[in-house]
């Protein structure tokens, strides 16, 4: 199909892991086990899961963070991982990553507009003025202003962070991000605000999303197709409201009654 | 039904900012055997209403008025001697970050014995055979006593502090958003050993979450925090199927439904600052 962007095919990646007695023995860790997923352009694949079921492993190893032990990933029919480095770098511009912990993924060390013109400058894209320019569309566009750009990580809230994370990774106009639980260490009512504010760059900018998230309360509102991963394989996929409305798996059927806000149904509450 | 505490009129500000209220005037009650969720976003002030009744409020801030009334002492001006018999004995106190709150060099054994050594004096074989009856009562094996912290997973680990809060059958538990470091699932299982204990204890159980959904599965009475006051309080029904104050409502409209038919609404703290100013 030509529709797809990111095709993953039999991934395979195992850890060791220290174990025994002071860690002298050590024993395989299977993080991902034959892992097939694949992404439409302009839509949304959620990765859920619990700790451990390997969905940051995969998005680690979809964009060559982390080397597989085998499979391939095609991105526009490109082998990512058969790619060299210099070649890998300039496909980067075109693979994002937004981060789940917006405290520790931004140096505190640099100011606003650094952060976010740093994949500029490492792509040379425009001169000094032009980069300027995007660093202020963008900064504006996530809902920040211009004067942010002079300011460091730790005076804004964590909701503004992730803001300045969305717009490092969007200000090179990828075409795919991976986002990887980006709403979890949020409130309530800022996740609600980050939520949209992501859907509403993927209309404009046309992206696709690989979502990645234990929250299947969120995951409902953003995905449009579902990978359920539990201890390294990809238990059930399909399409988002066949999934939520009958899940096959045992696994799926544990992760939707664990959702809070039973009770709340009865309630009839707005 | 008996009331366990009552806070009335509580205001805490800065020592050096007397005039900034970041909590203004929260008064609420809790029975024996309910649980009373204090939701409210991060900054609203519901964190430190519960530190408040603990004592534990830092240096930096004081207790500008209000009274404390635990089991119709008012503790609010108790001195630290005082204070240390009533915490961990008759309040117990669950914190967030399981991660953060254990101690990594000394046992999970260990630590939830000192907490019985302290205040019921249990030493040698009657100290192990409490431990290991606790950890049972949390799910955990008895034989993990000897385990350190690093050793265990983060829902086992909230369990160990579960565990050391209900050691001494405290009449009251405090628990500042418990499970929101945790996953779904895990979420759910703590919920529900949290609400079983509660009921075999009769604790009164303080709740702190920002999570509505959290709400609906585990309170009796509800109150609403935002910007250091209450705005709203009632039974949970109440709460949550007739909100009247826009905050609630708002609040409520920004919490993703399970079965995505409602469309999410982020707070508009503008519209909000009017409305609230008219109302």
């Amino acid at each position: 199909m030509s529709d797809l962007i990111l095709t993953a095919s039999h991934l395979n990646k195992s850890y060791r892991q220290r174990s025994g007695k002071f860690g002298f023995g050590s024993t395989l860790v299977k993080a991902l086990d034959d892992v097939s997923v694949s992404l439409r352009a302009g839509s949304t694949l959620a990765v859920v899961g619990e700790s451990g079921s390997g969905k940051s492993t995969l998005a680690r190893c979809l964009l060559q963070l982390q080397p597989l032990d085998s499979g391939e990933v095609l991105f526009q029919g490109r082998d990512l991982a058969k790619l060299s480095g210099s070649e890998l770098r300039q496909q980067r511009r075109h693979l994002q990553m937004v981060f789940q912990d917006p405290f520790a993924s931004l140096n505190p060390r640099m100011r606003v507009g650094e952060i976010v013109g740093e994949g500029l400058l490492v792509h040379q894209l425009g001169n000094a003025d032009e980069r300027q320019q995007k660093v202020l569309h963008m900064l504006k566009r996530v809902g920040l202003a211009e004067e942010d750009i002079h300011k460091y990580p730790h005076q804004f809230s964590g909701g503004q962070r992730q803001r300045i994370g969305i717009a490092r990774a969007l200000v090179l106009e990828p075409k795919v991000v991976v986002c990887d639980e980006p709403v979890s260490a949020l409130d309530v009512s800022i996740q609600a605000q980050i939520l949209l504010l992501l859907k509403e760059l993927q209309q404009e900018m046309n992206l696709s999303y690989l979502f990645i998230s234990h929250d299947l309360r969120v995951v409902r509102h953003i995905a449009d197709e579902v990978a359920v991963m539990h201890q390294g394989k990809v238990v059930e996929y399909g399409d988002i409201n066949d999934i939520y409305q009958s899940p096959k798996e045992e696994y799926t059927r544990n992760l939707l009654k664990a959702i809070p806000g039973h009770k709340r149904q009865q309630y009839q509450s707005i | 039904m008996t009331e366990l505490l009552r806070i009335e009129g509580l205001t805490i500000t800065p020592v050096n900012a007397p005039e900034r209220r970041l909590v203004n005037n929260v008064s609420l009650s809790l029975a024996s055997g309910k649980t009373t969720c204090i939701v409210g976003e991060s900054g609203s002030g519901k964190s430190l209403t519960a530190l408040s009744v603990m004592g534990l409020l830092s240096r930096q801030l004081q207790r500008q008025q209000g009274r404390l009334i635990f089991q119709g002492q008012d503790i609010a001006g108790l001195g630290n001697d005082q204070l240390r018999q009533i915490r961990g004995r008759k309040i117990g106190m669950i914190f967030q970050e399981p991660m953060t709150s254990l101690n990594p060099v000394l046992t999970v054994g260990f630590q939830i014995g000192e907490t019985l050594t302290v205040h019921l004096g249990l030493k040698k074989q009657a100290l192990k055979d409490k431990v290991a009856s606790l950890l049972e009562q949390v799910g955990i094996p008895a034989s993990r006593a000897d385990s350190y912290p690093d050793e265990l997973s983060g829902g086992q680990r909230q369990r160990v502090m579960i565990a050391m809060s209900i050691a001494c059958e405290p009449a009251m538990l405090i628990a500042d958003e418990p499970t929101t470091a945790l996953d779904v699932t895990v979420q759910a299982q703590i919920l529900k050993l949290l609400d079983d204990l509660k009921t075999r204890l009769n604790m009164g159980m303080l709740f702190i979450t920002h999570d509505f959904g959290v709400v609906a599965d585990i309170a009796d009475d509800v109150v609403v925090m935002f910007r250091g006051g209450i705005v709203e309080s009632g039974p949970v029904a109440q709460v949550l199927e007739n909100p009247q104050h826009p905050y609630t409502k708002a609040l409520l409209a920004c919490v993703p439904d399970a079965e995505g038919k409602k469309p999410l609404k982020p707070i508009d703290y503008a519209w909000l600052n009017e409305s609230t100013v008219a109302a």
